[in-house]
């Protein structure tokens, strides 16, 4: 099996490493920060972050210091930061581990990435349940600013930066960076129309920049080794770098495994995570997290990078990897993530507050073995409706795990209706769909 | 009043915000905190704090789904049925949990100590089938932890068995 060196998750795998402020300290942590202070102008700082090729590490993939080049220079009022730590994409458990295991490395992130984009106030937006989290990260930041590394002259250069952590309350929702923004100003985490983007108009109207935890644990490690040390690790040129993929389901080893991007699928499954738990074998995966599309076996030598997972008719999202074995229904599990999106939709578009509500009691019914023959050109339907026609990317995740499933084992749909239609007594009325 | 016991912690908490209609969800928290759920007394009192009317706490205390309306029991058992808990029997959990205290969903017991509910992907997916007591997290249970989890906290009030600082897979000693 091949080894690789590891840069998030090195410290703390280290024994004994408790991520305390001294530990981190111990390995070189907040040499980073002093350089920036001391020796490079904040448009430097955005230079070799683009050059090292780092993408967000939340989903979407968007280039980290193209990101932060969109803030504008002249603006006169406050800028901020917003790390995103709601880490709430099922299949997804990353960041909790960043943030429990090494909080200074995403506070080090944080701290430069405010000095770079002129930032003198950062929140971190983690999820309601993560309380564990919240209390860490509570406590490393007294650390930090007992020591000098933040507040209101960090380490003697005049800058103030101070970071809070503000927790949500559950809704999966907030982890889109509009929708962060309004429920960290107090409002129902709705997201807003976009543009005009964060980058100019975002928390309180003011231009703000939303990076994932783990794209912020990056940045010490790009400014000690270098962009271009960054960019000839993993995929270059279009996907750089170490990504923390989570791994679940049907495996005997599921966690966290850091590797260069551009590993196989396959090396992931069966080398790290030690294959399947049972003698059954693979039926399906989805490779980055539930808003992708389930892939086959057919995939699983297709590399974890941006593009390739592209090309292959899905996504690698947020590196939230689930196996299922041969013997899961894909209906089930179509169904299962549908009933997660119709919880979880915020209400505000009428496709898909609508939408996913239908699309859950279309497949309930069909796994009921209620199903009509029509249900699976419904289901079409639907998922032609409401991709594309509402205000943030929810819709279009919403409906992939049910247009992968029926893509690749639409026959299972087709066996419930059968059944359905040879079992269910005549003229009797459907179930009435109640959650 | 309940923010007037907690007078420094609602000061610390508006110096974090230059506008104070962001102080609304730590507050909600704090009344949560407290009383165990959100009071229609308390978002009277954090409407008045904020300078919003009680429909705008109203309005935003109803969109998330970790605030509860009414008094619920001392340990609020929440077990993830995502996808990726249900692969690994997260459905068992949910039939344990009945089997040993005799509640359905939503229900709490008659002493008060346990409410049950079943709720969307908490994060832990890699650790499943898993359940988080109020601030607590139990990770890949079986029947004989769920059972010791509630005996010790219906007993004790803690339990020992809940997650630390989060890692896993735990690294191979060298």
């Amino acid at each position: 099996m091949a080894t690789y060196e590891k840069i998030l998750l090195k410290n703390m795998e280290q024994p004994g490493y408790t991520g305390s402020l001294a530990d981190y300290e111990g390995t070189g942590g907040y040499r980073a920060l002093r350089t920036v202070l001391k020796d490079m102008q904040p448009d430097q700082v955005i230079e070799v972050v683009k050059k090292s090729g780092l993408r967000g590490r939340g989903g979407a993939g968007f280039p980290t210091g193209v990101k932060w080049g969109f803030i504008p220079k002249n603006h006169p009022g406050p800028k901020y930061l917003c790390c995103n730590a709601d880490e709430s994409e099922p299949g997804t458990f990353k960041d909790r581990q960043l943030m429990e295991r090494d909080p200074h490395q995403m506070l080090e992130g944080m701290a430069i990435t405010c000095f770079a984009i002129g930032a003198q106030t950062a929140y971190i937006y983690i999820r309601g349940e993560f309380r564990l989290g919240a209390k860490i990260l509570e406590q490393a930041l007294q650390e930090a600013y007992a020591a000098g590394y933040l507040g209101d002259n960090i380490l003697g250069s005049g800058l103030r930066i101070n970071i809070y952590v503000h927790l949500g309350a559950g809704a999966y929702i907030c982890g889109e960076e509009t929708a962060l923004l309004e429920s960290l100003e107090g409002k129902r985490g709705m997201p807003r129309f976009k543009p005009p983007f964060p980058a100019t108009h975002g928390l309180y109207q003011n231009p703000t920049v939303v990076n994932n935890v783990e794209t912020m644990a990056n940045i010490p490690h790009i400014i000690n080794r270098g962009g271009e040390w960054f960019a000839s690790i993993g995929s270059p040129p279009k996907s750089c770098g170490t990504r923390v993929f989570c791994l679940s389901g049907h495996v005997k080893r599921p966690g966290n495994y850091e590797t260069p991007m551009g590993i196989t699928f396959r090396e992931l499954i069966y080398d790290l995570g030690g294959g399947m738990r049972s003698d059954k074998p693979l039926k399906a995966f989805i490779p980055g997290g539930a808003s992708a599309p389930f892939l086959t076996p057919d995939h699983l030598d297709v590399k974890m990078d941006f593009e390739s997972v592209a090309l292959a008719g899905s996504m690698l999202g947020s590196g939230g990897v689930t196996v299922m074995e041969e013997g899961t229904n894909m209906v089930w599990a179509a169904l299962r993530l549908m009933e997660f999106f119709y919880h979880e939709s915020c209400g505000k578009c009428t496709p898909c507050r609508e939408g996913t509500s239908w699309l859950v009691q279309t497949l309930q019914r069909i796994w009921n073995k209620r199903g009509r023959p029509e249900d699976i050109g419904v289901l079409d339907e639907l998922c032609g409706n409401i991709p594309g026609r509402t205000v943030c990317a929810f819709g279009d995740a919403a409906v992939s795990p049910i247009v992968s499933t029926l893509h690749h084992w639409r026959g299972e749909y087709e066996a419930l209706i059968r059944e359905a239609q040879e079992t269910m007594p005549r003229n009797k009325e459907i179930p009435v769909f109640t959650h | 009043m309940l923010f007037e016991r907690f007078k420094n912690e609602v000061d610390d908490i508006l110096s974090r915000y230059p506008v104070k209609r962001s102080a609304l969800l730590p507050l909600l928290n704090l009344a949560q905190r407290e009383e165990g759920f959100v009071s229609e007394s308390a978002m009277q009192e954090i409407a008045k704090i904020l300078d919003l009317t009680p429909a705008q706490v109203f309005e935003t205390v109803t969109f998330y789904t970790m605030f509860n309306l009414k008094p619920i029991g001392k340990f609020h058992l929440q077990v993830c049925k995502s996808l990726m808990c249900a692969l690994v029997g997260s459905d068992d959990v949910v039939v344990w949990i009945q089997k040993k205290l005799g509640i359905a969903q939503g229900q709490t017991t008659a002493d008060n100590l346990f409410t049950l509910s079943v709720v969307e992907c908490l994060g832990s997916c890699g650790t499943g089938p898993m359940m988080q007591v109020n601030d607590d997290y139990y990770e890949q249970l079986s029947e004989e932890k769920v059972g010791r989890v509630l005996d010790d906290l219906k007993r004790d009030g803690t339990c020992s068995l809940k997650t630390g600082p989060f890692m896993y897979p735990q690294p191979l000693a060298k």
